[in-house]
């Protein structure tokens, strides 16, 4: 009964997005207030339909109701609670019942927070989002229905996929796709500002907290999948530039480029029309995403054409709202006119160099993940595009952003001098160069990716630090600090994010270039070094888990002879699944994390055993937090706390 | 979401990968060969290089490409024999040539257009009141000159 009420919901959430996506639009047209007033309700009531359905599909999972298709598919009586939950989004129909969830939360949110929004703006905002999900509503309800009922539902179900029973992969698709939906907001500001043929500083300043929330989300998300892919696959392999992570990815690099080019547009009233573009370009690739996620197309153009329904119906929904948005940007974009000019040395040029970089490295991932695709349609050949094209064709431009950010940001809005704005980097500069060539001088082996990996995060983090204290002022240490704590949020959030890509760049050429292997064969009772540290391979024995049998070994590791850590590394066989998995042992350190696979045992006796030293692992975790920590100080500005809808001149605003 | 796909190309492979009875004695020789691995695509499962997977033709494919370090290949050579067999699908990494140059030239001539459009926005824009004209600009940099 509860399953049929929530299928119900989800039929009746159509219906009000349908409406939603028509009255108000028209409302606007005619001036007609109660038409437009109509969109507020419905919103709310698309937030409170989908997640009854939500919840009734949750409950289902819970009770493991195998009379629905999809829990028989992907659950089973043996499974811990977390994962029967996190199975409701861990499989195709469910994921998409989250993300017109989450599309129907920020639906609600403009509501809450529009209240201050004029009219006509708010009720066109809410009607574009009305449309894409009905666009996604119907997508769910006539090609991939999660209500389904079984006619002879079975004892048991089939059990989630063992890899995916991890709780960071639990938490892995709510955040991304709150990210991937957030960006719908931006969407839905652009399409209505097009319509509305203005667009100001409040327009930017209304779309850039929900642009800055989109890409926390997506943040948090891809690295929460990173973590799970180092410590779940067995290799501490953390980004494969694979199809699905690229996916996510290029999402990302526009909705960074996007909260930048919207400060100019809040700033200077510049640069409107190409943020406009970012902001359908990053929600397309999100919808790209998607239909590349789930159409299956990237794996082969046949597996899409032996079951084309979904893609071609997620490929009609991104013709439809890139076609028609882009038409309309057509049309409109000639009468968004700049007022604030600058010079080609500028703070605005800064970041248009900020947007062009970001801009084109996704399109580079965009390319290498549809290469193959265009490669078999256009000459017939069956090719790959995969980690060495983009370790090469991605990280120049990201080189390039890291050496132009720190200078960019200490920038004056319409002019300013190179010289002038590096004068006070020169300590961040001589730091840098120093702690690279300190690095060259202290590694083995003469690859520079190590020691310049190190200099350019040594640049950007410093370089945000000397603009944290250059914005503090003159005068004695105590005013500064005084001067720094009165700071506004926005400051706070732009050193701690800019430090965090400093930390992360460091972190990621450090993975590549210092990490130590070591793969052999042990007896129970041997000891072998990897690096500085001996590991002793002490027993291996068989336990039960809830739903798996495991095989566990116990390795002490010691350095100079003194014990460092025990560790327990496993290799797992879920049983209803008739899969392994390997569950590495890591001790996780500051500079390093110790990382122990055990594998099968070998026919002449021993394990085989891959022992890896990460190298400053932590730091690429930290620095990706420090990204969503320094967006959220930057979301939490007061401006956006109070003035979020007060038309003030833009000059009159204190610089960023 | 990309667990889902993950959990599909991996369904057959905890990752167990490159075992220690493929391991080379001449530590060189292994390096190079993991070098190479990392680059070749395992031809049957998705998106796992050879290195990582643990499909049996990838193994297959690890100790080809040791058999024929051993014998005296060059890297290049090693990579050419495998792809005469199984095909450039197997190449993670594309050959920069012919139709495949344009993936790796598309980047760069992105960057051409889009700072050049960039760089005529900040200039199309009448110029500054304060600004000095073209001519007089260039009258300053001629007096400079003297």
């Amino acid at each position: 009964m509860i399953v049929e009420l929530g299928h119900f919901a989800l039929i009746l959430a159509f219906a009000v997005a349908l409406l939603q996506a028509t009255l108000p639009l028209y409302g606007a047209a005619r001036r007609d207030a109660r038409l437009m007033a109509l969109a507020d309700p419905a919103a709310m009531m698309q937030l409170v339909l989908i997640a009854a359905a939500f919840g009734a599909l949750t409950y289902a999972f819970v009770v493991s109701d195998f009379s629905l298709r999809l829990v028989t598919l992907n659950s089973h009586t043996d499974k811990p609670m977390l994962y029967k939950v996190a199975g409701v989004w861990g499989n195709h129909e469910g994921s998409l019942l989250l993300w017109v969830l989450a599309l129907a939360l920020f639906g609600a949110c403009a509501v809450w927070f529009g209240g201050n929004l004029p009219a006509t703006l708010k009720a066109r905002v809410l009607s574009v989002q009305g449309m894409i999900g009905a666009a996604f509503l119907a997508f769910l309800l006539f090609t991939s229905n999660p209500f389904l009922r079984l006619a002879n539902p079975p004892m048991n179900g089939d059990d989630l996929n063992p890899l995916l029973q991890d709780p960071g992969l639990a938490f892995h698709p709510p955040f991304l796709y709150l990210g991937y939906v957030g960006l719908s907001m931006s969407f839905s500001f652009a399409v209505a500002a097009l319509i509305e043929g203005r667009i100001d500083a409040a327009w930017a300043r209304w779309v850039r907290p929900w642009t800055l929330a989109a890409w926390i989300f997506l943040t948090i998300g891809i690295a929460l999948g990173s973590w799970w892919a180092y410590y779940e696959l067995g290799w501490g392999g953390f980004w494969f530039w694979d199809p699905v992570e690229n996916a996510s990815f290029m999402p990302w690099l526009i909705a960074a480029a996007l909260l930048h080019s919207a400060i100019v547009v809040e700033k200077r009233e510049s640069l409107k029309a190409w943020t406009i573009l970012l902001a359908i370009i990053a929600f397309g690739f999100s919808l790209t995403g998607t239909f590349i996620v789930r159409s299956g197309v990237i794996t082969s153009v046949h597996s899409f054409a032996n079951d084309p329904e979904r893609g071609v119906f997620i490929l009609m929904i991104l013709a439809t709202f890139m076609g028609g948005a882009l038409t309309l940007f057509a049309f409109r974009a000639s009468a968004l006119e700049a007022k604030g000019l600058f010079s080609t040395i500028s703070r605005e040029s800064a970041l248009l160099a900020n947007n062009v970089l970001l801009a084109v490295a996704a399109f580079v991932v965009f390319i290498g993940t549809v290469w193959p695709l265009v490669a078999e349609m256009v000459w017939n050949r069956k090719l790959s595009v995969g980690e060495p094209f983009f370790n090469a064709a991605f990280p120049p431009f990201m080189i390039l952003l890291a050496l132009i950010l720190p200078i960019g940001a200490m920038m004056p809005w319409k002019r300013a001098e190179i010289g002038r704005a590096l004068r006070p980097l020169r300590g961040a500069l001589a730091m840098a160069l120093a702690l690279g060539l300190l690095a060259f001088a202290l590694q083995t082996g003469k690859s520079a990716l190590g020691p310049v990996g190190l200099a350019l995060g040594a640049w950007v983090v410093f370089g945000a630090l000397t603009d944290l204290w250059q914005r503090a002022g003159r005068g004695a240490l105590g005013e500064k600090l005084a001067r720094l704590g009165r700071m506004g949020r926005a400051d706070w959030g732009k050193a701690t994010a800019h430090s965090g890509l400093g930390v992360t760049i460091f972190a990621v050429a450090a993975m590549h270039a210092w990490a130590i292997e070591d793969i052999r064969v042990v007896r129970v009772g041997e000891t072998f070094p990897v690096g500085r540290y001996e590991v002793q391979l002490k027993e291996v024995h068989q336990e039960q888990g809830p739903n798996y049998s495991t095989t566990m070994a116990e390795m002490v590791v010691s350095r100079d002879g003194a014990e460092v850590v025990t560790l327990y590394p496993e290799k797992r066989v879920y049983p209803v699944q008739a899969m392994p998995t390997t569950e590495a042992a890591i001790d996780y350190g500051l500079t390093r994390d110790l990382y122990l696979v055990i594998g099968d045992p070998q026919e002449g006796g021993g394990y085989a055993v891959r022992a890896y030293v990460k190298p400053f692992a932590n730091w690429l975790w930290g620095g990706a937090l420090m990204m969503a920590i320094g967006g959220l100080l930057s979301l939490t500005d007061r401006r956006y706390r109070l003035a979020a809808g007060a038309r003030r001149a833009p000059a009159a605003q204190a610089a960023e | 979401m990309r667990a889902l796909i993950l959990c599909l190309l991996l369904a057959a492979s905890p990752a167990l990968a490159v075992q220690p009875d493929e391991v080379l004695p001449d530590p060189a020789l292994e390096a190079r060969a993991r070098q190479i691995s990392h680059d070749l695509r395992c031809p049957v499962c998705q998106g796992e290089t050879i290195d990582d997977s643990n499909a049996p033709i990838s193994r297959d494919l690890r100790l080809l490409v040791r058999e024929r370090l051993v014998a005296g290949d060059s890297d290049a050579e090693v990579v050419d024999y495998i792809v005469a067999r199984y095909g450039e699908f197997v190449l993670f990494n594309p050959r920069a040539s012919g139709s495949g140059l344009l993936l790796w030239l598309a980047g760069p001539a992105m960057l051409l257009v889009g700072g050049a459009l960039a760089f005529s926005l900040t200039r199309r824009k009448p110029k500054l009141e304060d600004d000095l004209s073209e001519d007089e600009q260039a009258r300053i940099a001629e007096l400079m000159k003297e």
